[in-house]
């Protein structure tokens, strides 16, 4: 976590949360003491998908109880303590909305049936004009297995279009298209309970203790054991904080620093030939690449000193058993496919994959993310993670879904290539659902353009989120305790989300708006859906026989063993937790490594712009913040985005701690708060991307994606930053916080303990 | 065994989620009793939760001092918070504690403390903070189950000046000596690395 609460006005209203909602001390005292009922879930974040009881009293989600489930055991970040926050949110969106005047005028309230005409109309009238492909489906994967199923379907089968991707590709794709290449499945080995029985733990690029604070607990607890651990980042982070060696590498150079200890390895006799002879193809032009890779070399790329390479190249070479662990970091990168693939080549030099508790662990960002790159909603993809170009795999999807081949589309955009087909008149509209480009995507004066550009632009959300507020049509959705269905966590672990509630006012589940959709243009014969189980049977038959093979798992099968991981053929299979004991998944069994040439990032500091951006993460906030900078516990502890800036940097230009400086790149500039702290290289700035607007980090970043899987290079890109001539000065004000009113103050008897109200916050819409 | 917490600083990343889950419980939604703050964050990002102690031997100072017995330790030695109905609001136990960890709401005039969840604990349960965190930097447990499995100190003896005060609460210092020998490595590295080019390296800033 890297804010100081003292940098933020602590008498800061809050948004949503219990001590502006508005209960009285009695309410407090009587609910939830013993709610209803406790329906046993997962969390809505991120990809680990903890185990807890949602507290259900009165038809309302009132709270959350720990739920003893294999991997979290009881454990919740902060995030996952407040989600069910989100369920009563007085921002839900509760009815659906069209700018009715057009574009430019204010939304207003409709019907549902007003909705569904409106775009319909018009997609049939677009469609008829400019062709299928003029419509684009832009999906997510903080949503369950058959809502991802569906969007996919509903974009080929329903619109016919060929353009359906959705937000894993700013996320996913690099490790995807690695683990894809050099193995054959695209799938995290290990299940985390595995992580203690290592010897050494390489994290790469991953911030764990803040963006999956609960895998943690696994890391110390391989620690306990004995277990080294090397963290590479260009902060300083929670996770660096403790770690035995912290590599402080420059950002988008990280091929240099594994290549040198891939070197290292090579010069003291600590790769594992037979491995490497028997399972697989391509060491030789590996071990010819990084030759020139010496410690010094690296350094001059890297940044890193010469001794911490050889240092964390012995540490990891010496350890019987270990583990890379990789995320975001090295995969948001223009590079990013190959920067993976480094890792796996280290992995595999060390002959690791296959070994309890060794190899290569991708860490999926997403609840779903996982599950959300299989089952058809990705540009190239049909169910189960069969490719849109292959015959057999056209064949098979066709016949499970009635229609005849020729009739599903070719592959389509990536999402990030979606814009600028949306900025150049291509693609006429656009339904999201689950995501908000205006704060995720690169560069987002042109996602401003394009999605300017869009007539109708349709969002499905719980929010008014910064996305929501240009869409020509806003369908309130159902927020994740208010449908049933799986997810796949980051450890390919297929689990089960069960509803609480039912979505508040006239906010429907997002597979019955799409459905609704569907029927309405023609294609209902397709989606004859009246349940979610039936949804998840179907996606069972259209994974099975795929490289993510769903059919053997049934929702009882996963509430027997907590959990199944796929493959599962069939039904008496138990699952797969651990891979490539025996065999990769390429033809002739054996992993493929490529050799990585170095690589710079797409934009390299110079004269105008010397220092080098990086944007991540802080442990409040999730994706977008479009969930989590709407509730108050979250939103206080970091409710801006600041710069963080190394101190003999910040001395130079004149900046201390709390000003308000000024950061330009090629594309934008915004003013922010610094936080000087040596946590941080000195030539490297760093900006958390949680918020919208004025305070979108992604006005700054650079749009350039890697050739292969286009993701985005989020992490790398050049800037300057510069002292504002006058800084501006907040209104402070030193109202203290008000905890009793006269009326509710304790008595001697009755007494009352509690929060009391307090009008809620303005809202601004 | 008596179940007790353990605090291990060097494992709390800073989350909040203890601060998060006690304000969950019924009987003060809202406000939590445990506070995580930064050691320095213009040095790292370095933090350090903190609960109540629970102080055992002598009688917890909080509870000594209050002149009307409005803060009650159960027969398993756990400090309650302040009766409403006794509190007076004189703050002897704000000045007392040795941790700082009472803090008195003067709207409510109350003051309002960790009870380690006892609604939770009587009962077998963890208390909120240390079952929700996610690194174990809080934990709940007996003392060998700890000494067991987790690696450093477990210390109930704290030194004020002259004073000595034992708590039911552990803080789990460091062990003596570190397991991993990274001078060792370091001198073994910079044998290996080339004289010319290591002497620029050596960065002052690089922690």
């Amino acid at each position: 976590m890297s804010v100081n609460k003292d940098t933020f006005d602590p008498t800061r209203e809050f948004n949503y949360d219990f001590e502006s909602e508005g209960r009285t001390a009695g309410q407090w005292r009587d609910g939830g003491l013993v709610p209803d009922k406790l329906v046993a879930t997962h969390c809505a974040f991120c990809g680990v998908q903890c185990g807890m009881y949602l507290k259900v009293d009165g038809g309302k989600v009132v709270g959350v109880e720990p739920r003893h489930y294999t991997h979290n055991r009881g454990s919740l970040c902060p995030k996952g303590v407040v989600a069910y926050q989100q369920s009563n949110h007085p921002d839900r969106l509760l009815y659906p909305m069209i700018r009715k005047g057009g574009k430019g005028s204010p939304l207003e309230r409709a019907t549902w049936d007003e909705a569904f005409d409106y775009i319909v109309s018009r997609w049939q009238k677009i469609q008829a004009e400019h062709g299928n492909d003029a419509v684009a489906i832009y999906s997510g994967s903080s949503m369950t297995n058959e809502k991802c199923y569906i969007m996919g379907k509903f974009a080929r089968v329903g619109l016919r279009t060929r353009h359906v991707d959705y937000n894993g590709r700013l996320c996913m794709s690099s490790a995807a298209g690695a683990y894809d290449k050099a193995f054959g499945i695209d799938r995290a080995p290990l299940p985390m309970t595995d992580i203690p029985q290592t010897d050494c733990l390489l994290i790469v690029g991953s911030n764990v203790a803040e963006c999956f604070p609960v895998m943690t607990q696994w890391l110390w607890r391989a620690r306990d054991r004995g277990a080294s651990l090397i963290v590479a980042d260009p902060r300083e982070t929670p996770t660096a904080r403790t770690a035995d060696l912290w590599l402080p590498v420059k950002p988008g150079t990280d091929i240099a620093l594994l290549n040198a200890m891939l070197r290292v390895l090579i010069h003291e006799n600590l790769v594992d030939e037979d491995y490497l002879r028997e399972r697989t193809n391509g060491w030789d032009a590996v071990r010819a690449e990084v030759e020139k890779f010496t410690p010094e070399y690296a350094e001059s790329l890297c940044g890193i000193p010469a001794e911490r390479i050889l240092i964390a190249a012995r540490l990891y070479g010496r350890a019987e058993t270990s583990l890379i662990l990789h995320a975001r970091g090295i995969e948001h990168s223009s590079h990013g496919v190959d920067n993976v693939l480094a890792c796996i080549n280290l992995a595999l030099a060390r002959g690791q994959l296959g070994k309890v508790g060794g190899g290569v662990m991708m860490i999926t960002g997403q609840g779903n993310g996982q599950g959300g790159r299989e089952m058809g909603q990705k540009a190239s993809q049909l169910p189960g993670y069969r490719h849109i170009d292959v015959l057999e795999d056209r064949q098979y999807i066709a016949d499970v879904w009635g229609v005849p081949e020729p009739d599903i589309p070719g592959p389509g955009a990536a999402a990030t290539e979606m814009v600028h087909l949306m900025a150049e008149g291509d693609i006429r509209s656009c339904m999201v659902v689950c995501s908000n480009l205006m704060v995720s995507l690169p560069d987002n004066t042109i996602v401003q353009k394009a999605l300017d550009n869009l007539d109708p632009l349709i969002v499905v959300d719980f929010f008014m989120s910064e996305t929501a507020e240009l869409a020509d049509v806003v369908l309130p959705g159902s927020v994740w305790c208010e449908d049933e269905g799986t997810t796949t966590n980051l450890e390919g672990r297929v689990i089960k989300i069960n509803a609480a509630v039912d979505p508040p006012g006239e906010a429907r589940r997002d597979w019955e708006i799409v459905c609704s959709l569907a029927e309405r243009l023609g294609r209902g014969q397709f989606f004859p859906y009246t349940s979610v189980r039936d949804i998840w049977e179907e996606l069972r038959i259209a994974s099975k026989g795929g490289v993510a093979d769903y059919a053997g798992i049934t929702w009882e099968k996963i509430d027997e063993q907590d959990g199944v991981f796929w493959p599962c053929p069939s039904e008496d299979h138990p699952g797969t937790p651990r891979l490539f004991r025996e065999r990769f998944y390429h033809p002739d069994g054996r992993a493929r490594m490529s050799a990585i040439p170095y690589q710079p990032p797409a934009e390299e500091p110079n004269a105008d712009f010397p220092f080098r951006l990086t944007s991540g993460r802080v442990v409040y906030h999730y994706l977008s913040g479009n969930q989590t900078r709407r509730i108050g516990f979250l939103n206080e502890q970091a409710p801006e985005p600041w710069v963080e800036i190394h101190p003999h940097a910040a001395n130079q230009l004149g900046i201390t701690d709390g000003d308000i400086v000024r950061v330009r790149t090629p594309r934008a500039a915004m003013e922010l708060k610094a936080l000087v702290a040596p946590t941080i290289r000195p030539d490297t700035l760093f900006i958390p991307f949680h918020y919208g607007h004025r305070h979108a980090v992604n006005q700054l970043t650079n749009p350039a994606v890697d050739e292969g899987v286009k993701i985005p290079e989020y992490k790398a890109c050049a800037a300057t930053i510069e002292r504002l001539d006058t800084a501006i000065t907040e209104p402070r004000t030193t109202t203290a916080k008000v905890n009793f009113t006269p009326e509710t103050r304790p008595k001697m008897f009755p007494y009352a303990v509690g929060e009391v109200n307090q009008a809620p916050a303005e809202k601004s819409h | 065994m008596v179940k007790t917490m353990f605090i291990d600083p060097s494992r709390c990343i800073g989350c909040r989620a203890c601060e998060a889950a006690c304000r969950e419980c019924d009987s003060h939604k809202g406000e939590s009793m445990i506070m995580v703050d930064y050691l320095d964050r213009q040095w790292s990002v370095a933090t350090q939760p903190t609960v109540c102690m629970h102080c055992q031997d002598p009688v917890a100072p909080c509870a000594q001092v209050c002149p009307v017995l409005a803060i009650q330790v159960t027969p398993d030695g756990v400090v309650q918070q302040a009766e409403p109905s006794r509190c007076i609001g004189c703050r002897n136990c704000v000045y007392a504690c040795p941790f700082g960890v009472p803090k008195f709401d003067s709207e409510a005039r109350l003051m309002k403390k960790c009870n380690l969840c006892y609604d939770r604990t009587s009962q077998g349960l963890q208390p909120w903070c240390a079952q929700a965190c996610p690194t174990q930097a809080l934990w709940y447990g007996d003392y060998e189950e700890f000494v067991n499995q987790r690696e450093g100190r477990p210390v109930n003896v704290t030194n004020f000046g002259n004073q000595e005060v034992q708590t039911r609460v552990y803080h789990v210092l460091p062990d003596d000596k570190p397991r991993l020998d990274v001078s060792m490595l370091i001198a073994e590295a910079e044998a290996d690395v080339k004289a010319a080019t290591s002497g620029a390296s050596k960065e002052a800033w690089v922690l």
